[in-house]
């Protein structure tokens, strides 16, 4: 159930648009109405979602510092592990969004006979997640030559460097292949891997399965089947689309509306997913607060607004009583005008 | 709101690269491609327009993996004519102008064929020929 629904959800939206875009008339909803749709859903989403966070109170000072803080001038501070300064903490993001430096610390148990649990370094993970991500990165800028006209020269850069060995024709592209093979091993991961799978949901599996979708109809469609993929109709679309003018003008194939809805589907899950890491990652407030809680007070949103009644105030308020009652009091009471004492009988 | 500014500004620059495409055309699309048809007025090609146009970059690999590894230069025929495999023996013969044919949409998509790395234009070929 947790991967046969993903499975059967994405082999849907390839119906979806496979039949749907050969009814005449629909390629308007799938080429057009569609993406407009998904992008306005997407940047709404994701708005809506990093704001949310904004909003959010944090209660406490909770960064996850795994080095020694700054303390005595003796002692030696970890300056990328337990941040003091906001430049330190802007290091401490940047290793992370760009490296992954979490993932490389992952480890792996396994239980030995013995019993005996042995901890071990396992940089799998962290190599595949990057290939993926960069790869990933370097896809979506390349596919900025079909939206932009002229096309700047960075990109036919990045497109010559990336279908540089020439493998097929058209030539692979070496981050088609990155992100397949990322997304194969992260996949197989969550799979194989009896831990991870145990704590793995539909929601874990359906954007891999969806984003390997994306990735076999894209190369599909550029290497294999060619049929009716004329690239100046594809750049007149997506050219297009960006200038509010989109027109179709031959029949482009079903592969073509196939790769470009399930791009769709993405845009419009995005938001609502596990996939928000994208904005999340920059949100986290384990990461990005600085560990000076000894010097600067963390404010709890939460607080009431209690009004301050220190117990100076309050033996004011009480002092008669508490003489009364015998209770002792710091400042005595200011001496009445005594009654005679009377006179033990 | 913590961070207001910090938070504000990081989602501007991302709907703002997000968008990016909107603000590099400037809701102007450009001008369309428009491959020269064949000046020598030739209509028939060795296959329909529309195949040639989604499959033309595997046909020439195909032809050239022919005639250069496996020296197979067998001519093709279609509809009685005669092609020589190859950019310059079948293409160029009446597809004569790069300029205005090949790179017209080539240009357009960004395409960077290796063709040119070996083969010259009928243009080229003149001038070299007039030296």
């Amino acid at each position: 159930m947790k991967y046969g629904l993903p499975l059967v959800a994405v082999i849907g939206l390839i119906l979806i648009a496979w039949l749907g875009s050969m009814i005449p008339g629909m390629q308007y909803f799938f080429g057009v109405a569609v993406p407009y749709l998904a992008v306005m859903v997407f940047l709404g989403g994701f708005v809506y979602r990093v704001v949310q966070w904004g909003k959010s109170p944090v209660p406490f000072s909770i960064q996850t510092t795994c080095g020694q803080a700054k303390s005595l001038d003796f002692v030696k501070h970890n300056r990328l592990e337990s941040p003091h300064t906001t430049s330190e903490v802007v290091a401490r993001m940047a290793l992370e969004i760009l490296t992954f430096r979490s993932l490389f610390r992952n480890t792996k148990s396994e239980l030995h006979d013995g019993p005996k649990i042995t901890y071990e370094s396992s940089k799998w993970l962290w190599l595949f997640a990057l290939v993926f991500h960069y790869s990933f990165l370097v896809i979506v800028i390349r596919h900025m030559r079909l939206f932009l006209n002229p096309v700047p020269d960075f990109i036919v850069w990045l497109d010559w460097a990336d279908s540089m060995f020439e493998i097929g024709t058209p030539a692979l592209y070496l981050t088609d292949a990155g992100l397949l093979i990322g997304l194969i091993y992260l996949f197989t991961r969550r799979f194989t891997n009896r831990q991870v799978r145990y704590i793995s949901l539909s929601s874990d599996y359906f954007p891999l399965l969806l984003l390997i979708a994306i990735g076999v109809t894209g190369v599909l469609m550029r290497m294999f089947l060619r049929a009716g993929i004329d690239i100046a109709a594809i750049k007149q679309l997506g050219v297009g689309l960006v200038t509010f003018s989109p027109t179709i003008t031959t029949d482009i194939g079903s592969i073509f509306y196939i790769h470009l809805f399930l791009v769709c589907a993405l845009l419009v899950y995005f938001p609502f997913s596990k996939l928000m890491h994208l904005g999340g990652v920059f949100l986290s407030p384990t990461r990005n607060m600085k560990n000076d809680t000894r010097q600067v007070r963390h404010i709890n949103p939460w607080n009431p607004d209690i009004k301050v009644h220190a117990y100076s105030a309050y033996e004011d308020e009480f002092r008669e009583f508490m003489v009364d009652a015998g209770i002792p009091v710091e400042k005595e009471p200011e001496p009445e005008e005594e009654a005679p004492a009377e006179a033990p009988a | 709101m913590y961070n207001k500014g910090l938070i504000v500004s990081g989602l501007v620059i991302f709907v703002l690269l997000v968008t990016f495409p909107i603000w590099f055309n400037g809701l102007d699309a450009g001008p369309l491609p428009k491959p020269e048809l064949p000046p020598n007025g030739t209509k028939e090609c060795v296959a329909p327009a529309a195949e040639m146009r989604d499959r033309h970059m595997q046909l020439l690999n195909e032809w050239r993996d022919d005639v250069i590894r496996n020296s197979s230069r067998e001519k093709i025929v279609v509809a009685g004519v005669e092609y020589g495999k190859g950019l310059q023996l079948a293409c160029m013969q009446c597809h004569s102008n790069k300029e205005k044919f090949c790179d017209s949409c080539h240009d357009y998509a960004a395409v960077q064929p290796t063709c040119w790395e070996c083969h010259i234009t009928p243009d080229e070929a003149a001038k070299k020929e007039a030296q």
